[in-house]
């Protein structure tokens, strides 16, 4: 066994577990967490793969946004475990037919050599120097820049939905604009009276 | 016999490593520990007192004591609190702190790891520093905590963005992510350096820099006057000195990340003067300072002000920059942005 090996299955042993984990674990948090550790894991393989373009990404992206905001809802909500077991054999066919699709696949994959796929070939190792990153933009701004403009835009579209959907301005609540307060001038707010501070002695009615 | 030799060059190789490791860390960990001294001596003289003077010439010997202080303290888990998590967090605070430091270049041949993706690799690990507060605001279970993690969270993830995208500003004009390349791109003097071109972006990083690692006047995750001490308020001894030491290994890199995509890194200033280290980290300490400088002159942000700045200020100057640069570079004035 050779050392890459042995990492990958280091690595792959434990994202089966954190995967694992994810769905057994009773605690949502705990079950939050486990998934940032299956991601993380999943990133070590791809670095494996030579994939280190992607591989940072899924821990930029996954691990260090989306999931701190997958964390911050779940710490927030309050779950109730019971409620949510309590359609576990409804859902079961339905959850053992996407089981048995991921088998399948699984199967394909590990049994290329049975069905032709190892045709494809093992990619070569690339040099030291070689970058992912520029290999990965190049052809994404260049050949396939209309799907990506397509994809860009479908995003565009969800963002401006999900903000739509989600702005709804509370007539009670006081905003502030931070345009105004800068504006302010010392006349709108202060008025200065020009006042003696005392009273001379004698002017008073209480004098003698 | 063939795979024995080969067994014995990988060991030799994980050694080797391992002393680079010890020989970054232990450097990192002592300048860690002297500016929480600067911090206390500078902030003394700004506000007209004197700081620490007590242990040691000058109370120099004062970081050493509080390490010991800490070291001796007990380390006390609540009763309610989630145990696993709550000694993990502590770790998953200062693991990204350290890791991130293996790609840092100190000059043109002294770095741990020259990788081509440094910058990808810095982004995606610092990103990372945020679960340490969000495991242990909720493991410790306790209102102050948690506020403390919640608002770290959506902090840290607000002003993720805004870094990002002045990177991306680096990364055109340097046109590479490696470390090394963006220092080499600046090579010149100091009129080539990119804070130049790139100042609002400079700017955009600096500051989001201070709000990324829960500087003051961004520290509203600890919030001493609202929410005791936020995310770290039941940790104590060993454990709360574990999160102290992040939070400054995390200023460190910050400057030093600064230093590296803006100021030019090891390169001098002038170039009659050699390049080299010291350029480095008279930069990183200037840098520094001026952490150190807001948090003396700074009142803390409200919270909504913190994320107005972040989302409705910052984003849309580091896009307009953006373009600006990339719309530049196709001009005949495009080697100004280089």
């Amino acid at each position: 066994m050779t050392y890459t090996t042995a990492i990958f299955y280091f690595f792959a042993a434990i994202l089966v577990f954190a995967g694992l984990r994810v769905i057994t674990a009773r605690n949502p948090v705990h079950a939050a967490l486990y998934l940032v550790l299956a991601f993380f894991t999943a990133a070590g393989l791809w670095m494996l793969l030579e994939a280190e373009f992607l591989a940072i990404t899924l821990v930029l992206v996954y691990v260090g946004a989306v999931m701190v905001l997958f964390l911050f809802v779940v710490m927030m909500l309050d779950i109730n475990l019971e409620k949510l077991r309590e359609g576990f054999w409804d859902y079961l066919p339905l959850a053992g037919f996407v089981a048995v699709l991921l088998v399948i696949e699984m199967a394909l994959i590990l049994g290329s050599r049975h069905f032709g796929l190892d045709v494809m070939g093992t990619p070569a190792p690339h040099a030291a120097d070689y970058s992912n990153t520029k290999e990965l933009g190049r052809v994404l701004y260049t050949e396939y820049v209309y799907a990506f403009e397509l994809a860009a835009v479908i995003l565009l579209v969800a963002i401006v939905a999900a903000i739509a959907l989600t702005l709804r301005r509370r007539k009670d609540s006081k905003y502030i604009d931070p345009a105004e307060q800068v504006k302010v001038k010392r006349n709108d707010r202060l008025r200065i009276v020009k006042m003696q501070a005392t009273q001379k002695p004698g002017a008073g009615e209480g004098g003698t | 016999m063939e795979s024995a030799g080969m067994d014995w060059t990988a060991i030799q190789a994980v050694v080797w490593t391992l002393v680079k490791i010890f020989a970054l860390v232990v450097p990192l960990m002592l300048g860690v520990a002297y500016l929480t001294y600067a911090e206390r001596k500078i902030i003394g003289w700004m506000q007209v007192r004197i700081g620490p003077n007590r242990v040691g010439f000058q109370g120099l010997l004062q970081p050493i004591a509080d390490a010991v202080k800490l070291l001796m303290k007990e380390i006390i888990i609540p009763a309610g609190a989630s145990r696993g998590l709550f000694i993990l967090g502590p770790i998953l605070a200062i693991a990204p702190a350290l890791a991130a430091w293996a790609v840092i270049p100190f000059t043109d041949t002294l770095v741990l790891a020259n990788i081509n993706a440094g910058l990808l690799y810095v982004m995606a690990i610092t990103s990372m520093g945020v679960y340490g507060v969000i495991i242990a605001g909720w493991a410790s279970n306790s209102k102050y905590a948690f506020l403390g993690a919640m608002r770290s969270a959506a902090q840290i993830v607000s002003y993720e963005i805004a870094m990002g995208f002045a990177l991306v500003g680096v990364l055109m004009a340097a046109q590479s992510l490696n470390l090394t390349d963006i220092v080499q791109g600046q090579a010149g003097g100091l009129h080539h350096w990119y804070f130049i071109p790139l100042f609002p972006l400079f700017l955009v990083y600096l500051i989001s820099g201070v709000a990324e690692t829960n500087r003051a006047p961004f520290d509203v995750a600890e919030g001493e006057s609202e929410i005791v001490a936020g995310f770290h308020v039941e940790y104590s001894g060993m454990a709360f000195a574990v999160f102290f030491l992040a939070e400054y290994a995390n200023m460190i890199l910050i400057a030093a990340l600064t230093t590296l995509m803006f100021l030019g890194g090891w390169l001098s200033p002038v170039t009659f003067l050699p390049d080299g280290i010291v350029w480095w980290l008279a930069k990183t300490a200037f840098v520094l300072f001026l952490f150190l400088w807001f948090r003396a002159t700074f009142p803390r942000y409200r919270y909504d002000q913190i994320m107005r700045l972040g989302w409705k200020v910052f984003i849309p100057i580091t896009i307009v920059w953006i373009v600006v640069v990339g719309g530049m570079m196709q001009t005949p004035y495009g080697y100004l942005f280089h």
